[in-house]
């Protein structure tokens, strides 16, 4: 069985699972309808302020759903020995890593495009004419973000208060990528062109270059526990 | 033998500190509060030469499977934690006086409070896992992402400000530094990495006693 083969195995039993259970789907849209009314609760109805604050919410939001989903990419393996199945896998295993970071990016795009969509509804922005370049921002933010969550969801899913521990491993690490997205978000929403944030979708090409390398070259060493 | 670096750490750091108040002459402008600088340049110092070892001691582990190499990596970045927290604190005591703020977001500060929190992480990591085997391999996976994500942090925090607002807050001191400075500062910086070292060797002797 080839390499893509394999990623692509593990990528369809994810999404297989998924569309059955829509488990998360169903989970994640509804948590980010209630952060879209917290975020208004904590700001208030001026206008004028909800629309500074616009792209930190909505990277926020993508980030605490992200949590919560990726966090969860592994819990599936943990029931039945699946996980033992896993290991039992022939071949190189930074396959299953790419199989299940795909699905995870899959997932994590579907609740972005909802809650880009909620966002501007419920708050009245004008999201589409810079929907181009946002959606490479968003492409890129999000692969950085998947990346090193499903690496870490991998690891924490093993140890005890994983629930605790994910996020603060996670977050941290992902500094660069939510200054570089929110910061690109904020100059496309002021109307700015692409080759304005160019510095920005570079650091963030690179940053995700780099996080899935370590990703493919250490997830071996996580399967193994 | 094993006290010995620990005699040479405490001899140099009291030379570093009767230097640092007796031989290095007053700075002209922010006066005797930038003697600081002899505790606060060295911690850094010495906080990035201890994440170099937890990268190296993570590689080490992840190829060889030896336990030593988790144990370097372990007490390295226990002793980074450590000194990236002595930077923190002696900068804001150093930041009170001459920028007249405790802390401000600056570059600099973001990021160096940024490594502190993923090495945090890495010890909370360390300290739920109690397979020896699984926590070296673990946390070696979260030693070498954190380091190589080092320079990334720095970039992304350096144009996070510069963006925002220019640099309002001068650096310490000015760009020629008094040759007695610079002799005292290096002074202090061979103290303590002397006193790393002992850290180090004490660090790890505990580890290798409590696996045993």
């Amino acid at each position: 069985m080839s390499y893509t083969r394999r990623a692509w195995i593990i990528f369809h039993k994810d999404l297989l699972v998924e569309r059955r259970s829509k488990e998360q789907t169903n989970a994640l849209l509804f948590f980010c309808l209630l952060l879209l009314f917290l975020f208004q609760f904590a700001l208030g109805p001026d206008r004028e302020r909800l629309a500074a604050a616009l792209p930190g919410l909505l990277w926020l939001g993508f980030i605490l759903a992200g949590l919560l989903g990726l966090g969860r990419s592994f819990l599936a393996e943990r029931e039945n020995d699946c996980w033992e199945g896993l290991r039992l896998t022939p071949g190189d295993k930074s396959a299953i890593y790419l199989g299940k970071l795909t699905g995870n990016c899959v997932l994590m795009t579907a609740v972005e495009i909802m809650l880009v969509l909620l966002f501007a509804l419920f708050y009245n922005v004008d999201l589409w004419t810079p929907a181009a370049p946002l959606a490479l921002v968003l492409a890129l933010g999000t692969l950085g973000l998947a990346a090193v969550g499903t690496l870490f969801a991998a690891m924490t899913t093993q140890v005890r208060a994983r629930e605790l521990l994910f996020p603060v491993l996670l977050l941290p690490a992902q500094v660069p990528v939510l200054l570089a997205t929110v910061s690109a978000t904020q100059a496309l929403l002021l109307g700015q062109p692409l080759a304005d944030v160019a510095h920005w979708l570079k650091l963030l090409a690179g940053a995700d270059c780099v996080y899935v390398t370590i990703g493919v070259l250490t997830f071996e060493f996580v399967l193994e526990g | 033998m094993t006290h010995a670096p620990g005699w040479l750490a405490a001899v140099s750091l009291a030379a570093g500190l009767a230097a640092g108040f007796g031989y290095a002459p007053r700075e002209a402008v922010q006066g005797n509060v930038q003697r600081i600088m002899y505790l606060h340049v060295p911690s850094v110092l010495t906080a990035y030469l201890a994440f170099g070892l937890v990268l190296l001691g993570s590689i080490g582990y992840l190829a060889t499977r030896r336990p030593g190499w988790d144990r370097l990596a372990g007490a390295a970045g226990e002793i980074g934690v450590l000194f990236t927290g002595l930077t923190i604190v002696s900068g804001s005591i150093w930041g009170r006086p001459t920028w007249g703020t405790w802390w401000t977001w600056d570059a600099r500060l973001t990021s160096t409070a940024m490594l502190f929190l993923i090495y945090v992480g890495y010890l909370l990591l360390r300290s739920v896992i109690d397979d020896p085997d699984a926590r070296g391999r673990y946390a070696a996976v979260v030693g070498i992402l954190g380091a190589v994500n080092i320079p990334i942090v720095h970039f992304s925090v350096k144009w996070w400000r510069a963006l925002h607002q220019p640099s309002t807050i001068l650096g310490p001191g000015p760009a020629p530094i008094d040759p007695a400075i610079e002799v005292v500062l290096f002074l202090n910086w061979v103290a303590f990495t002397l006193l790393f070292a002992y850290f180090l060797a004490r660090r790890i002797e505990i580890a290798r006693l409590e696996e045993t």
